[in-house]
């Protein structure tokens, strides 16, 4: 059943999404700006969240879901430290995800050439 | 050719874009993609005994591996001019953004080409979602008591 919710909660995100960039004059660099500035907020009142119990890695797979883990991380660090927690924890959940973007678009940036 | 006559004749030219199919695409494909995502998690628990956590981690840096993959054999630009939205939503156009910017810049050598262009595109998106996870995680630490 979760498979069922992964795919109906993943595709009308991206279907938002297409909404939005065929509709305004928005390029993909703004709809995914937008959708990580959502996640953050959906998040102030725990509603991503439940979104996650309910879809599982389909909410975790769309742009938004980084947003919610920023907020996450930030605020558990916060639990310990107070407002200095929020800096301090905030790229405590999403590291592992820049930092293999980063080391991979790196590795494959010299591997292979730009095609045009 | 003042500026009307312009416009008129650019929208006759400008190819006319299905919304609807598009729609469909998109949700298609982007709801495969939070298959396989769920799919991959149960695997990695089931199969590679990975705690629960730690799974939804591995999933996101495997889509990552991918998308930057088929960015970079050239695959990746020709699957989004048909599935759109449905592959830059999901972390896979966040790993597209980042390789094609580096890839793009190679030529222009390691330090002013890929150094400094290598979060061009995706830079907003961790520019806006730490200041908005900054902003959000103040009040809801302040106000909702975390």
């Amino acid at each position: 059943m979760i498979y069922v919710n992964a795919f109906i909660f993943s595709g009308v995100v991206c279907v938002i999404g297409q909404i939005i960039l065929d509709n305004t004059r928005w390029t993909p660099g703004h709809v995914t700006s937008l959708f990580v500035v959502s996640g953050a907020l959906l998040d102030v009142f725990a509603i991503y969240d439940k979104f996650v119990i309910w879809a599982g890695g389909g909410a975790l797979v769309p742009i938004t879901s980084f947003g919610h883990l920023l907020i996450h991380g930030a605020l558990e660090k916060a639990e310990e430290f107070s407002l200095l927690g929020l800096s301090m924890g905030m790229f405590d959940l999403t590291a592992s995800g820049i930092i293999s973007a980063i080391i991979i678009a790196f590795v494959l940036a010299i591997i292979f050439k730009p095609k045009h | 050719m003042d500026k009307k006559r312009y416009k008129d004749l650019v929208s006759v030219y400008t190819p006319k874009e299905n919304k609807l199919y598009n729609i469909m695409k998109s949700f298609l494909i982007g709801g495969f993609l939070g298959i396989i995502g769920q799919f991959l998690i149960d695997l990695y628990i089931t199969y590679f005994d990975v705690p629960n956590k730690e799974a939804g981690t591995y999933m996101i840096i495997t889509l990552i591996f991918i998308g930057s993959l088929f960015t970079a054999i050239g695959f990746f630009d020709k699957a989004v001019s048909f599935a759109k939205a449905g592959l830059i939503v999901p972390i896979t156009g966040f790993a597209h953004a980042m390789t094609s910017s580096a890839l793009e810049y190679k030529r222009e050598g390691f330090v002013t080409g890929i150094g400094s262009n290598i979060f061009k595109l995706s830079g907003s998106v961790i520019l806006y979602g730490v200041v908005s996870a900054y902003v959000f995680g103040i009040i809801r630490f302040i106000f909702l008591g975390g």
